[in-house]
Order: C-alpha cells, then structure tokens, then sequence
C-alpha cells in the first residue's frame, strides 16, 4: 500500500517536471536544471559519504574531469555532445580508480583533505590543456549544441527557439539522471551489497568476520559515484556552454554546496537529498540578492542543523510522521503470523 | 584429518609475546575449551584464527590448507565463524537484519534461502520474537545471543566463542549452553574461550590452559583442572 503511494507520488512528481519545458517559462527551466543537477550531486555524495563513510570533498575532481572531457570530445574530436558526456563519465570513472588507490590509504579527516588535494591538482592539470584555453578556458561551439541529438526533434515539436530546445533536452537529461539515480539507490541500499554496506558503516570490524569486505564495497561505491558525478558535470556545462578551470574544478559549487544539501535534508537517508535541495533552491531565491550574506546564511543554518538536528530535515520529519517512502530495512519473513491470517480466512 | 590447526603460531606486540609458538589441532566436531588468567593471550589467538591478526610466526591451517595469509572475510567464507568477548552488533540494523548480511556475504546464501536460514536460527537461539527490534537496543543477554545466532548465519563448520557466557545469570547460562551442546551434537567444531567453568566444562572434550601466551596444560577438563599448575593459576576455583 505504501509503495504504491510512493510510486504514485513519485510518478506524477516526474510527470509534471517533465512537462515544464512545455508549459512553462524558460527561466524555470534553466533553474530546475541546476536543482536537479544539484540533486544528482547531492544522491551521489549521499551515497558515498552517508552510507560508505567516504567523506570526500573533492567531488568537484570528477564533475570538471566530466566536462572537460566532454568538450575536449566536442571541440577536438568534432562529436556529439552528448556521446561526450557519456566519454566523460566513463572517464571520470576510470580516472577515479588512481585516485581511490592513493585515497583509500587515509581515514577520515586524512580522507577528506586528500580528495581535496587530488580535486586541485586536476584542476591545475586541466587549466594546462591550451587546446581547451588553458587557465581562461573556452565555449563549446554554437553549431555544436545546435545539432545535438535531440535539439532539432524538440525545436520542431514545441516551435521554440534553438537556445530554448537546448534548455528543454539537457532538463530531460537531467531529470531522467536523477530520476535514474534515485532509483538506483534505492535498489542498491536494499540489494546484497547494500545491506553490507550498512553493517560496514555500523561496525567494520564485525562486518568483516561475517564476510564483508569493506574495502571492496567502497571501492564499488566510489568508482560508481564517480561516473555519475562525471555524466552530471559533462551535462552541466553542455547546458552553459562555457568552461573554465575554476568553474569546472569550483569545490563551493559541487562539494561545498552538496554537502549543505545533503546535511540539512539528512544525511544516510534516502529522501534526505531531495529535501534539502528543496530548501536549498527555497534558500538562494530569497537571498541572492545579499551576496556574501547568503553564503554565511548558508553556513549558520549548516551548523545549526549539525548540532541541533543531526539526522537532518528529513529525519526530523520521518520521527514525527513515521512513514518512509524508501525504507531500506528487511521486514524479517513473518511465516507464524501468515498462517494465523490464513486459519482467520 | 585436523579440520583446524595452528603450527608454532606467534604474535608479538612489541617486546610483548601475547602468543608464544601455541600449536594444537581441532578435529572435525571436537568441542574444545580454551581457559588461562585476564591477559594470557586468549582472545588475540582468536584473532589470530580469524585473520583479524597475523601471526609473526608459525602457520594456520583449515582442512590441512594454510590460511595464515588469508583475510578475514575469506576465512569466514571457509567456515571460520566467530563471536566477539564484547557483542559487536551492527546497531541500526534490525535482529534479521545483522543474520542476513551474514547469510548472504560469510554463508553464501542466496536471496531466496537466507530469510529462511536466518529465522530457523533465530528460533533456535531464541530471538525470534524480536527479529524486527534494531539491534542497538537490545540488553546484554539478547546481545550475546546475536552474537553467536549472526555466527552461526556465516554457516561456520569451526565456530569461535569468545566468553559468551560471561556477565550471563546462571538460568540464562543454562539456556545457552544447551544451544552450544546442540551444536556440537550437530558436528560443527567448537572452540570455546570461557571464564564460566562449570558451563565449559559441560560440553567440552578438551582444555588448553593458556598463561603468558603459551600452552600450559593440554588434557581432558578433569586433567588440567586437577593439575597444580592450573590450580596454582586459577587460585581458590575448584574444579
């Protein structure tokens, strides 16, 4: 009963995004675009610090690997890009498999700085690409984004403009990412592995010595996050069309923000990204008119939250109304009770 | 054949000689105590079993195949299931929750035949009632319990018990070792680290008597309890 209301629920919040290309006015389009962007972002972080106690804040690495791949492919090789952006998150991923080699050597805070420092040292990498502008950066060609598959069907189904057509295929693309991600986690932390991945998180000593092998599952998860955080920046900076080191490689933009949405929505649970992108969108609206003050808003209700409500919105609200949309647990087999019903019957 | 057997293992922490050339053999379905004062080395040759430590010396064996490099989870793949001194749960799981990562990762068991294994155990160990409580919540007893009901989901053919009857009252003790004793009827190898001596020795075989590290005694439990030297160890305690 209750997963058929979450997949109704579900079904017709995906139904009517997808329809505001059609409906409705292109400015929020391109917002919704960063939010669900933002979200992908935020599921993946949350997925990686939340559940595998990856705390990385160099996350910033593989969306500008992503991107810059993805116009490296478009610029110098002359290919859609959107076959780009799947090149770029596959090679996020296999860049990724270094860079966990080096990484998984820390713990903690030592974790965390690291994928720091790696995240910096490619960026300092590819503002050496001169092809690509070196430090000042490049714009993807016009007739690039114009011919992407897709652009054309769309700008002749809707009549709009070329620069809106764009607008509409890379907010499916990244409404169908998310919708995809959410999913998939959603499987994932209910599967084999996910279910190891919680007894790791509570203890990785006992996990160990009922065959769980921590190292193995993290490495999974990070390989994993990273081809998608990968495919997610490729397809952000399709949508600007404009890329700089500092702007592909930005750790406020994808890190630092991403944590804020995952923290304030909560942290290891599922809904709690969704939430706290919400809040976080709720938040820039009101407030970006002040500048740095809605930075430093940012940062105090950051902390606020981490020491008054630790699990986070979304775990504050689970307590009040108690109903998970996304449980995670396994009810055990309940065969006593079952036949009970069946002698009532 | 030995199902298990140690061969001049040693495991030093520094100047500090915890395990001093220990070798025994288990054989298949022999229950065996393993007994020796606070600091003896008792629960490090435990980890050493299990590969949560190596040895610096000597080897370990499982069915005659040397193990001594193997990790933890490929022991465990093995049949090697252990509980730990001090209950390790995984706390925001539920009771099922903790058997079933156990089930399917150390036992091997498919998504099918886990949920069934998982609760023929619980019934067993008598946790069943409480299989959906997260295991976090649960009082010392029920702890200990899961402790050797999430072993024995590893489907362990040797299974390591690390003072499971320890801070139990003498009616809960009662309940667990008829749970152990039915074990060992089944044939799964036991060995048995226990303070709790009258609880040990009613399903033990054989006891090693551990001090500073190194075997003092092997025998029967009525031997090394009878002989000076564990006596002597064992100040005032009648066997």
């Amino acid at each position: 009963m209750k997963a058929v209301l979450t997949l109704g629920v579900g079904l017709a919040v995906v139904l009517a995004l997808a329809l505001v290309p059609v409906i409705g006015p292109r400015i929020l389009v391109q917002d919704l675009f960063k939010v669900l962007c933002l979200l992908v972002l935020a599921l993946n972080w949350n997925l990686l610090a939340g559940f595998a106690g990856l705390v990385s804040v160099g996350q910033q690495a593989f969306v500008g690997i992503g991107a810059y791949v993805m116009f490296a492919t478009t610029i110098l090789w002359g290919w859609d890009p959107l076959a780009g952006m799947l090149i770029g998150g596959m090679l996020a991923m296999a860049l990724s498999i270094p860079i966990a080699f080096f990484a998984f050597r820390l713990n903690g805070a030592y974790f965390a700085i690291g994928t720091w420092a790696v995240a910096d040292i490619a960026r300092l990498s590819f503002g050496q690409w001169r092809a690509l502008g070196g430090g000042t950066g490049t714009a993807l060609p016009r007739d690039a984004t114009r011919e992407m598959f897709g652009v054309g069907l769309v700008r002749d189904l809707l009549g709009v403009s070329p620069a809106a057509a764009i607008d509409a295929v890379t907010y499916w693309l990244a409404l169908g990412l998310a919708t995809v991600m959410l999913v998939a986690c959603w499987l994932f932390l209910r599967s084999r592995m996910g279910l190891g991945l919680q007894a790791v998180r509570d203890n990785p000593v006992a996990a160990q010595s009922v065959g769980v092998d921590p190292t193995r599952l993290k490495a999974l998860v990070f390989l994993l996050t990273a081809f998608v955080t990968g495919l997610c920046g490729a397809l952000l900076f399709i949508q600007i069309g404009r890329i700089t080191p500092d702007a592909a490689f930005s750790v406020i933009d994808w890190t630092a923000f991403v944590i804020f949405i995952v923290v304030i929505g909560g942290i290891g649970t599922l809904p709690g990204p969704i939430v706290g992108v919400l809040v976080f969108y709720g938040l820039q609206r009101l407030l970006s008119d002040y500048g740095t003050v809605y930075l430093i808003a940012l940062g105090l209700i950051g902390i606020a939250i981490m020491l008054f409500a630790r699990r986070g919105l979304w775990g504050g609200l689970i307590h009040c109304i108690g109903f998970d949309p996304f449980p995670l647990g396994h009810a055990a087999p309940r065969l006593a009770r079952q036949s009970i019903k069946e002698d009532a019957a | 054949m030995a199902i298990l057997s140690l061969q001049g293992v040693s495991k030093n922490f520094g100047a500090l000689k915890v395990t001093d050339d220990v070798s025994f053999d288990l054989a298949p379905g022999e229950a065996l105590g393993i007994i020796g004062p606070n600091g003896a080395g008792k629960s490090t040759l435990f980890n050493l079993i299990t590969g949560n430590l190596r040895p610096d010396a000597g080897q370990v064996l499982l069915d005659g195949r040397d193990i001594t490099l193997e990790t933890p989870m490929q022991r465990c793949a093995s049949g090697v299931g252990r509980s730990f001194q001090i209950p390790q749960p995984f706390d925001h799981l539920t009771v099922y929750e903790n058997l079933l990562v156990a089930a399917r990762f150390g036992g091997g068991l498919a998504a099918s035949e886990a949920p069934l294994a998982c609760m023929d155990i619980l019934h067993r160990t008598g946790l069943s009632a409480l299989s959906d409580r997260k295991a976090g919540a649960l009082p010392l007893l029920h702890r200990k319990r899961l402790e050797l009901s999430r072993a024995l989901a590893t489907r362990p053919r040797v299974i390591l018990l690390d003072e499971i009857a320890g801070g139990l009252t003498d009616g809960e003790c009662v309940d667990l070792v008829a749970t152990i004793r039915s074990l060992h009827a089944e044939g799964t190898a036991i060995i048995w680290i226990e303070h709790v001596l009258h609880a040990l020795t009613s399903v033990v075989t054989r006891l090693i008597a551990l001090n500073f590290g190194r075997v003092l005694m092997t025998g029967t439990p009525d031997e090394v309890m009878a002989a000076p030297q564990v006596q002597e160890i064992y100040l005032g305690i009648e066997a």
